[in-house]
């Protein structure tokens, strides 16, 4: 149990910038996830944090101390690797057992140590044999095992599902939170599967090349993301988003979107409106909140945009509406497979409740509005 | 968070120092490299510099001795020596280890034994091997001069006759690595993949049309590496002409590195400069064989 | 990697319906290729367990009859066969033993530590390869001389305590070491030595099985530089003592091949217990690994 916190912290490997001037906290407790697409550099941020690389600036701190500089064996962290890791020529006991034997536990002791959380994991049929003859999910369990045994102060997980069947992943995924519960211990936990962060996490930290784009708990992620990224890079199929301008006209404010149509959005529109006419802004909307209006239906112009049915996908449990909104763009609707739908050609007034609706700057993506 | 008093500069921090722990893991191999590898090819440069008298005094020869050496007729005669006996060493255990190997590329009851004994060689020493063959060529008990003279022939004094012996050597020699060769060609046929050859089968490609447009090119690389290995092991050679023949009969197995040998402590300037010279043709032959080790490393990344 | 010489499942089966005469014919082939290449050897063997007045009698001495092995005897106590073996036991040893660690340990720093001037090193490491021994022998016998270590252990062994070769196998084997290893071991507590020790080297061992063979083969059968260096009896290698007794003992024969076949028996056995390793070590750089 301890507190990790990663001040300014920046690491360059040449010209590359893998973390840049990253500043986040996983508290005592926290069950902490770093999500980002691949190559944004949640690995080397976890990895700094192990000790495995060192800052090129900014500071590190366990527990309240400073562990710049200070040797991996020497931060009380554990770490499973997307590889495992798993040391190949020893048994599943004594790769259990190996950290202990590090740090010189007698081998009568450590052997029960080991035996002892291999049993909590199910391993204990397995002891004996060799991680090449284990499956998938047994080697994910025995490196599990390998960190639990020290009781280190922090968990660090490198996506350590991403080499197991999607049933075992599931099914995984859940133990590792009922394993955090039981440990009530620090974990970081790196992924690049938002499904992941968002059933795990307590915390959830969204990085883009090396930049931390947004932290906070999984629903307030998703329902409030403060910028573009993350707005794209969470859901899915992921929020659409639509180029706008904002018009004043009247004394009202409302947005353009392509020849889709004006809306009139004053309870969103928040700061947007205060920008001059004819500013440029990005108008976001979760498929599952944009609602086809029947055509039959009369509308006051300003309640929805216009746009082209392409492709109607049937899920089974639901459908999506691929639409096409002339000079803006393709955006999806997610509705009921119950419900009548249009279909492709025809065209559709797409809708949505104003608390759904999220704007966001067109030049730098940053959220606007409440 | 980060209290207010540590401030928020960059640390700075240093790569934990891994070269003293480096030196220390290098520093044998290094100290043994110094003192017997690089000194003595430094030392060799300069020894070749200097003349020795019979008294055992050294006097400064300067490059002529060099000079003198290189265009001398008794090393022209031992360099040409050695390029014959690698010319008919090199071809030779190629096509006799390859044949040997596509031979034995069969799963047939009882093929162990025979790839045992096609690979036997490799545990015959060069003083094995060369004191097998003299008593093989013995003049007047050998097993070869026997079978001659049962078939009506004079004997041969093969290893003292002057058309004879450097041949003999080459036989013996070509024996004495042939089971090197067959190991690293059969280890080749077995990584040529069989599928290739049964697609080839199935375009109807004979036996003879498998081996030459299917098995040799997928085997080139594997001959290259034998070839160069080979023809620098055969410019090294020096074990079978000392017990064999001493480079006789009149030079004529006088191969360079015999000519060294019988220089070192008597002649060590000369040794030098012949010894040199045998470097440089080492060398050239080495970077042929890294050049397409090179390769190698590159097609298997 | 094909480090099997004589699993034959690692062969292609005869083709489905080969006829049994073109089976027949191949089984020709290797029974004479096999006789031819044998016969030196079997020839060894047979003379060397016959007295010396049978050695004229051809064919018969082929079929060998009035078997002596006071030729075996002979050979320990007309040359000192028995020190001679002895020698080349612990000079081979010690070689394989000294290459072993020694490029063990380089093989480690090239692979796993960082640190100045590597690449200059690895290049003078690769340069050595390019000088063959038989280059430095005049410069060398010089050295070995003034340490007066002529007609000593130390100067048949030391020269070769380094192998670079066998570095840049065993950098290799351990390049093949998943990062993710050495990071977990990191994080498990262990430092470099206990890295090396723990992990590194075990994972390695078929390789390094491999070098020690090899570096056995070479050594055992070493013959210049021994030749050159010594005079004594007392230090010769077997390779050497086996020339000693073919010029003392130059009319029998069968004398010269017991000590021949005894010389040959160690590495006989080498092969036979260690034919996997030994194949590994021979068509290491021939064979993509
Ligand atoms: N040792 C290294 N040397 C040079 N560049 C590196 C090194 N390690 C990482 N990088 C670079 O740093 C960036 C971040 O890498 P990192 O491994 O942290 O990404 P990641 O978010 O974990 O990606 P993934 O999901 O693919 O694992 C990448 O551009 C990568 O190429
Ligand atoms: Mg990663």
């Amino acid at each position: 149990m301890a507190t990790v916190a990663l001040a300014g912290v920046t690491k360059r490997f040449g010209d590359v910038v893998a973390v840049d001037d990253l500043t986040l906290e996983a508290g005592d407790d926290d069950f902490l996830v770093l999500l980002g697409p691949s190559g944004c550099g949640k690995s080397t941020a976890l990895r700094m944090v192990a000790g495995l690389e060192e800052p090129t600036s900014g500071r590190i701190t366990i527990g309240g101390r400073t562990v710049n500089g200070v040797e991996p064996k020497a931060r009380d962290v554990a770490m499973v690797f997307q590889s495992y890791a798993l040391y190949p020529h020893k048994t599943v006991l004594d790769n259990i057992a190996f950290p202990l034997k590090a740090r010189g536990v007698p081998k009568a002791e450590r052997n029960e140590q080991a035996a002892s959380v291999a049993a909590q994991l199910g391993l204990g049929e397995l002891l004996t044999r060799r991680p090449g003859q284990l499956s998938g999910g047994q080697r994910q369990r025995v490196a599990l095992a390998r960190a639990i045994v020290r009781r280190p102060q922090v968990f660090l997980m490198d996506e350590p599902l991403s080499n197991l069947d999607a049933k075992m992943r599931t099914q995984t995924r859940a133990e590792l939170v009922e394993l955090h519960e039981r440990l009530a211990t620090t974990f970081i936990y790196v992924t690049h599967d938002q499904v992941e962060a968002m059933t795990m996490g307590s915390r959830v930290a969204i990085l883009d090349q090396g930049a931390l784009q947004q932290v906070g708990p999984p629903q307030e992620v998703y329902d409030r993301p403060a910028n573009l990224f993350v707005a794209r890079f969470i859901g899915s199929p992921p929020m659409n988003t639509l180029p706008a301008t904002v018009e004043h006209l009247n004394g009202t404010a409302a947005l353009r979107v392509g020849a889709g149509g004006r809306v009139a959005l004053p309870e969103v529109l928040g700061n947007a409106a205060e920008r001059g006419h004819g500013a440029d802004v990005v108008v976001g909307v979760r498929p599952e909140h944009l609602r086809p209006v029947p055509p039959s239906a009369t509308v006051a112009n300003g309640d929805g945009i216009r746009a082209t049915v392409r492709v109607v996908e049937s899920l089974g449990h639901e459908r999506h509406l691929l639409c096409e909104v002339e000079g803006a763009g393709a955006v999806i609707a997610r509705v009921d497979a119950e419900a009548p739908v249009p279909h492709a050609g025809e065209p559709v007034l797409l809708g949505a409740e104003p608390r759904h609706v999220h704007i966001f700057d067109g030049a730098t993506g940053g959220r606007l509005g409440p | 968070m980060v209290g207010p008093d540590e401030g928020d500069v960059a640390v700075a921090v240093s790569p934990r120092r891994e070269w003293p722990l480096a030196l220390l893991m290098l520093a044998p191999s290094i100290a043994v490299f110094v003192v017997f590898v690089f000194y003595p090819l430094g030392r060799t440069v300069w020894l070749g510099l200097y003349e020795v008298d019979p008294f055992g005094n050294r006097y400064w020869a300067g490059l002529g001795q060099y000079a003198e050496v290189l265009s001398s007729p008794a090393f022209r005669g031992s360099l040409w020596t050695t390029v014959v006996f690698t010319l008919i060493t090199v071809p030779a255990g190629l096509v006799a280890g390859l044949a040997l190997a596509v031979l034995a590329h069969r799963r047939l009851r009882g093929i162990a034994v025979f790839r045992t004994l096609f690979a036997s060689t490799v545990a015959t020493s060069v003083a094995v091997a060369s004191l097998m063959w003299l008593t093989m060529l013995n003049p007047s008990t050998g097993v070869v001069n026997q079978v001659l003279k049962a078939l009506g022939q004079d004997p041969i004094n093969f290893l003292g006759h002057p058309s004879w012996a450097l041949p003999a050597v080459a036989l013996a020699t070509v024996w004495l690595h042939l089971g090197f060769t067959f190991i690293v060609m059969s280890a080749g046929l077995q990584s040529v993949p069989d599928e290739l050859l049964e697609s080839a089968r199935i375009d109807g490609a004979g036996p003879w049309m498998r081996f030459w447009h299917v098995t040799v090119p997928m085997l080139s690389p594997t001959i290259l590496f034998a070839l160069v290995v080979l023809t620098i092991s055969a410019f090294q050679s020096f074990g079978q002409i000392d017990l064999l023949t001493q480079g006789g009969p009149l030079g004529h197995t006088n191969v360079v590195v015999y000519s060294v040998f019988r220089n070192v402590s008597s002649n060590p300037g000369v040794a030098s400069v012949q010894a040199l010279a045998l470097f440089v043709i080492v060398l050239g032959l080495t970077l042929v064989q890294f050049r397409y080790l090179e390769r190698r490393v590159f097609y298997g990344s | 990697m094909a480090a099997e010489l004589v699993d034959p499942r690692a062969l292609p089966p005869p083709p489905s319906g080969a006829h049994p005469v073109r089976i027949a014919g191949r089984y020709g082939l290797l029974v004479v290729a096999a006789v031819v290449v044998a016969f030196p050897i079997y020839v060894a063997v047979a003379v060397s367990i016959q007295p010396s007045d049978r050695l004229l009698r051809f064919p018969a001495v082929l079929i060998p009859g009035d078997l002596r092995l006071d030729t075996f005897e002979r050979a320990f106590t007309q040359a000192r066969l028995g020190r001679y073996l002895v020698n080349s036991a612990v000079v081979s040893l010690v070689i394989t033993a000294g290459q072993l660690v020694t490029s063990i340990l380089a093989a480690y720093a090239f692979a796993y530590l960082r640190f100045p001037a590597k690449r200059v090193l690895f290049v003078a490491f690769i340069a050595t390869l390019m000088v063959p021994s038989e280059v430095t022998i005049v410069a060398n016998y010089e050295t070995v001389q003034r340490l007066g270590w002529l007609d000593s252990y130390q100067g048949l062994t030391v020269p070769f305590l380094a192998t670079a070769f066998g570095t840049f196998l065993l950098r290799q084997s351990f390049l093949q070491v998943p990062r993710d290893l050495r990071d977990a071991a990191a994080l498990d507590g262990y430092g470099h030595w206990g890295f090396l020790a723990g992990v590194a080297v075990p994972l390695a061992r078929p390789m390094i099985a491999a070098l020690g063979v090899f570096s056995f083969l070479l050594s055992w059968n070493q013959y210049l530089w021994p030749l050159l260096i010594t005079n004594d009896d007392a230090y010769r290698t077997v390779q050497i003592g086996l020339k000693a007794l073919a010029s003392t003992n130059i009319d029998q024969l069968n004398v010269i091949m017991a000590g021949t076949v005894i010389a040959a028996l160690p590495i006989f056995a080498l092969l036979v217990l260690f034919q996997r390793q030994l194949i590994r070590g021979l068509t290491s750089g021939a064979v993509k690994g």
